[in-house]
């Protein structure tokens, strides 16, 4: 039986410490799975662990970092196995990718982890291993994580070697002055060329090749000799139980039963049940209910020491309440809070209904706990006439709309209707009048409704992202030609060794949100990856694109658009509404206009002839469904004008190209 | 109440249909028949009728069967109920399985009508259908049953096929009008699932006619036959010199019938379970295992499901809105006592909006169709049934 069985849902029962359990039945959430697991969990409970036998000096609190598909959670099933955190078994597969979502696609999207115990040398060590998500998307995650770290393990693909998300990665833990284990995983493939890696490595990232370990983590080789590293290169953590406590919460989950589940690092003191703790955010008072460790389950312990990484639980009934970044301290012991986190900022809005409005309801309260467990996702009421009331989400990058999308899906059984991804356009505001409407020269423009005219603003700015391209060099041609057409500007281009090249554009993040990726990929054949940071803002000839039915405005369907690219999306948006409009018993005109000028048209003719030949015996049962469901479809059809559009002909436009 | 006996087998599978039909080596003709003949007076039993207006033979291809075949069965339903003496029976034939000798034992038997599946007058439309006869043999089978059913002899064409232009339609119309006694049927090729064409055309491997070639060749078809002298009088029917087809009448009206025979479908009120509803029934589609339960329970009815009087109501409006009649005052009393149709129709709402296109006319005969609304009945049926499901 595979761990990767799609089972929904059983991730989330899976916050108790049977991972034995859990990696042999794949349908923990039935009942008696339930109850198999919480039997194990009163057993366990009763003779805590203690923590003390872990000082400082033995403490390692680490990250593992790679590309998409690079081997990271393998890596890390391994080091599980090795340090006896789980059962030795074939059946390891991604332990700590808990989410269906990240089973299904090889991704990590929530950072998980694990506590390992390990004996080198003679001496006992706690390895905190804290997963950290691939994708920049993610990468407010991974900054999270890292900051609970002092080194990073850095994987790369003996066969693929350096891709854009390694050089993201890479940068993040070098920002955050973090020790770097260079690992270069998969050397049991056929066409590894770990050299070529390491070269790579050397020439990019400044490390000498001889730094780099040589493993294959599906096979287990070498896999100690990481750990040793661990050990040898990444410093324990700079501080003392004698301090007073200071705990920063990294990472929080939520869970039915339990309240808030905070993920912390200890930089100071230590904590156990009942003392009485304070947010440095909130100023709210808690007591502490549980501390522990997570093997990657929680596991109870009598308390956590400076040094360690653990959970806690302390009755904060809203995920709010555990802010990410914040500190928490002893009850009139305050202390300098730590630095804490930028606030995760949404690139990319797309509007969310649900397929039925009756389920409204239901997906209000399914969005409500999907965003208790990920709070970097922006949520806004929203309403459209054709699609009905529902949400204007804001989400980190694309795979994170993606991923939250499909989450939604498998976790709550909820079926919805994406729009399009758009961008957070600014204006900066000439208008007395709108200047004092929004207290300010500049206002941001999520919806196209709030499109200010031309004429009261000084200026239009659209969000760019500085992307990074690795490519064999064989696709260069093709690829400046998708960037140059994506209104990107070079900043940099260099061979990483013979084949592959490092490309970075500035690209206006809207060029890059529907089908960019897609198409890079089918250009290179797969090869080359793709990876971007938030570049800020630059000025825009940007205007506002209306599409007319018969003359009617498409409320939903208006858009932000470049000028440059207005008579193509025009078009294109133009025929693929006629495309989805059921031909009617008149013509229907379909157009895109910018201000009064019409830049695009297609006309949709008139039915003729709509009747079938033959009504006989036979058919008529079969034929009448088909009358009363469309019958039934009439009063789910949005009027625009005389023009009856089916509901699914705007999910038809609006979706992403890439769905069709 | 009608009877609509099925003939399962064919001798090929035709290109285009997807009827509940069967090829196969040997036929236990003597079986079927049997069971034809069992079923027919079970139903009749359970029915209750008094009397059966028409009986049509459809299939597969009921002209395969023997006439004895056929001859028993009108026999069982005579022994049965009233038959007169005038009774429309018609017999679906194909041209190359009706020989002259054939066609006069059928008549002998007691088939009064025939409507034979001529298609196209053209080898290579032929060939495209996968039909078994040639140009040629339609002609001669057309011309014998017309001297054995004078008045009586309808013939089915199809049009809308891959390749077809404006032209080849019309000129095939043109030799079938010529060839043609007083009743044509005319269908645009409908793609169904399963079927080889469908196959092919979604398969992008034949091209498929545009909307509007078909409506061409549709209003081009009526002029032709209406220049002709034939009366438009339902969706794809004509007939001159009133020579309606009595048995399709019935059922576009929504009256009884009786359905015998694999995969038959029939709608009529069980009066002899003591049952007052009208129901849909569906008979077993596998000839053999058909035949089985015909022999060990009188019947091979599979499904039946009780339609209520909105849903029946619905059926009266879809089949009737075919007919150049549509649905008269009289008749729609008759379906539904308490409600009118000027209370379902005559308020504001679509039917309304509907009319001022000019697509339908509500006046003192009843609801019906024009002759530029008829050829969009289905985007109209949705919204009478809107209006109507709001009663």
């Amino acid at each position: 039986m595979s761990l990767a069985g799609r089972t929904a849902t059983w991730w989330v029962r899976l916050r108790s410490p049977c991972p034995a359990f859990s990696s042999l039945c794949v349908a923990s959430w039935l009942p008696a799975g339930l109850a198999a697991c919480e039997r194990l969990y009163s057993s366990r409970s009763k003779d805590k662990l203690d923590m003390s036998v872990y000082p400082v000096e033995s403490i390692r609190n680490f990250s593992i970092i790679a590309h998409v598909d690079h081997g990271k959670s393998t890596l890390a099933d391994r080091l599980l196995e090795i340090t006896g955190t789980i059962a030795k078994t074939t059946q390891n597969k991604q332990v700590l990718d808990k989410l269906q979502v990240e089973r299904e696609r090889g991704i990590t999207v929530k950072a998980q982890s694990a506590s390992l115990f390990y004996k080198h040398e003679g001496v006992n060590y706690l390895l905190n291993l804290i997963d950290t998500p691939g994708h920049v998307d993610f990468s407010y995650e991974v900054s999270r994580s890292l900051s609970a770290c002092q080194g990073v393990i850095l994987v790369v693909d003996a066969n693929e070697g350096i891709q854009a998300q390694t050089v993201a990665n890479f940068y993040l833990a070098f920002e955050a002055q973090l020790a770097i284990i260079p690992v270069i995983n998969k050397i049991d493939l056929k066409n590894a060329d770990p050299e070529r890696v390491e070269k790579q490595i050397e020439k990019l990232f400044d490390i000498p090749t001889d730094e780099c370990v040589r493993i294959s983590a599906k096979q287990g080789t070498n896999v100690e000799k990481v750990l040793q590293k661990v050990i040898e290169k990444i410093p324990p953590p700079q501080c003392n139980t004698g301090d007073p406590l200071k705990a920063l919460v990294f990472d929080s989950t939520f869970d039915h039963y339990r309240g808030v589940i905070a993920n912390i690092a200890l930089f100071g003191g230590e904590i156990q049940k009942g003392h009485k703790i304070v947010s440095a955010h909130t100023k709210k008072r808690y007591e502490v209910n549980e501390v522990g460790i997570l093997t990657p389950n929680e596991q109870p312990t009598q308390k956590l020491y400076a040094g360690q990484v653990g959970y806690l639980i302390a009755g904060m009934k809203e995920v709010t309440e555990a802010q990410i970044g914040d500190t928490l301290f002893l009850y009139k012991q305050p202390v300098e809070p730590l630095p804490g986190f930028k606030s995760a900022k949404p690139m990319v809005f797309a509007g969310m209904y649900p397929v039925d409005q009756t389920e409204y309801n239901n997906l209000k309260s399914a969005l409500e706990r999907l965003t208790l467990n990920d709070s970097s996702v922006t949520v806004h009421r929203d309403s459209s006439l054709a699609l009905g009331a529902g949400w204007r989400l804001g989400f980190l990058g694309l795979l994170h709309m993606e991923v939250f999308n499909q989450r939604l899906e498998q976790e709550y059984n909820m079926s919805v209707i994406l729009t399009a991804p758009t961008v957070p356009y600014k204006a900066i505001l000439s208008s007395a009048k709108l200047i004092k409407e929004y207290g300010q020269t500049e206002m941001t423009i999520i919806n196209p409704a709030q499109f200010p005219d031309k004429l009261s603003v000084s200026e239009y700015l659209e969000p760019t992202v500085l992307g990074t391209i690795v490519t064999p060099h064989e696709y260069i041609g093709k690829i400046i030609t998708l960037c140059q057409d994506r209104r990107a500007v070079q900043k940099d281009m260099l061979y990483i060794d013979e084949h592959r090249v490092m490309l970075k554009y500035l690209f206006p993040l809207n060029e890059i949100v529907v089908d960019f990726y897609d198409a890079l990929k089918s250009l290179s054949s797969g090869y080359a990856s793709f990876d971007y940071e938030d570049a800020g803002y630059q000025a825009a000839d940007l205007v506002k694109m209306d599409i007319l039915v018969n003359g009617n405005p498409v409320e939903e369907l208006a858009t932000i658009i470049h000028n440059d690219k207005a008579y193509a999306t025009g078009k294109f948006l133009c025929e693929r509404l006629k495309d989805a409009i059921p031909r009617q018993l008149f013509e229907i005109a379909i157009q895109a206009a910018v201000g009064k000028k019409i830049i695009a048209r297609e006309t949709l003719k008139a039915y003729r002839k709509n009747v079938v030949a033959k009504c006989y015996g036979g058919d008529i049962t079969r034929r009448m469904k088909l009358l009363r469901r469309q019958a039934e479809g009439k009063k789910l059809m949005r009027k625009i004008g005389n023009v009856e559009v089916p509901k699914d002909a705007f999910i038809r436009v609006l979706k992403r190209q890439t769905d069709k | 109440s009608a009877l609509c006996p099925q003939w399962p087998y064919c001798r090929k599978h035709c290109s285009y249909c997807s009827f509940n039909k069967y090829v196969v080596p040997a036929v236990d003709e003597v079986a079927m028949g049997a069971c034809l003949v069992q079923e027919t007076r079970t139903l009749l039993r359970l029915s209750q009728v008094q009397s059966v207006t028409s009986i049509f033979f459809g299939g597969g291809t009921p002209s395969l069967a023997s006439p004895r075949t056929i001859a028993a069965v009108l026999e069982a339903v005579a022994g049965a109920v009233h038959l007169p003496a005038r009774t429309e029976v018609t017999l679906e034939a194909n041209p190359s399985s009706a020989g002259t000798r054939r066609l006069a034992d059928f008549k002998a038997a007691g088939v009064n009508r025939l409507s034979i599946g001529v298609q196209s007058l053209s080898d290579a439309e032929l060939r495209l259908l996968g039909r078994e006869h040639t140009a040629a043999e339609v002609r001669s089978t057309v011309e014998e049953a017309r001297g054995l059913f004078p008045g009586k002899t309808s013939l089915d064409l199809i049009f809308g096929l891959s390749g077809q232009n404006q032209e080849a339609w019309t000129q095939g119309l043109e030799a079938a009008l010529a060839l043609s006694d007083d009743h044509i049927s005319l269908y645009q090729l409908t793609l169904e699932r399963g079927t080889l064409v469908a196959a092919q055309v979604w398969g992008g491997v034949l091209p498929a006619p545009t909307q509007d070639l078909l409506a061409e060749m549709y209003q081009a078809a009526r002029a032709v036959l209406v220049a002709a002298g034939f009366r438009h009088y339902e969706v794809s029917n004509f007939a001159r010199k009133g020579a309606l087809s009595t048995h399709n009448l019935s059922y576009w009206r929504a009256e009884q019938y009786i359905a015998v025979g694999p995969g038959a479908h029939g709608r009529f009120v069980p009066q002899g379970e003591g049952s007052c509803c009208w129901e849909a029934r569906v008979q077993t589609l596998e000839p053999d295992a058909w035949m089985q339960e015909v022999q060990s329970r009188g019947h091979g009815t599979r499904r039946r499901v009780v339609l209520r009087p909105l849903e029946q109501l619905e059926e009266v409006l879809v089949l009737g809105l075919r007919t150049d009649e549509g649905i008269t005052h009289t008749r729609s009393q008759h379906a539904s006592p308490h409600l009118s149709l000027e209370a379902v129709f005559g308020a504001l709402g679509e039917t309304k909006a509907l009319q001022q296109q000019g697509w339908l006319v509500l006046d003192s005969n009843g609801l019906c169709c024009t002759s530029e609304g008829l050829a969009l009945l289905d985007s109209l049926l949705p919204d009478l049934l809107c209006q109507l499901q709001r009663c």
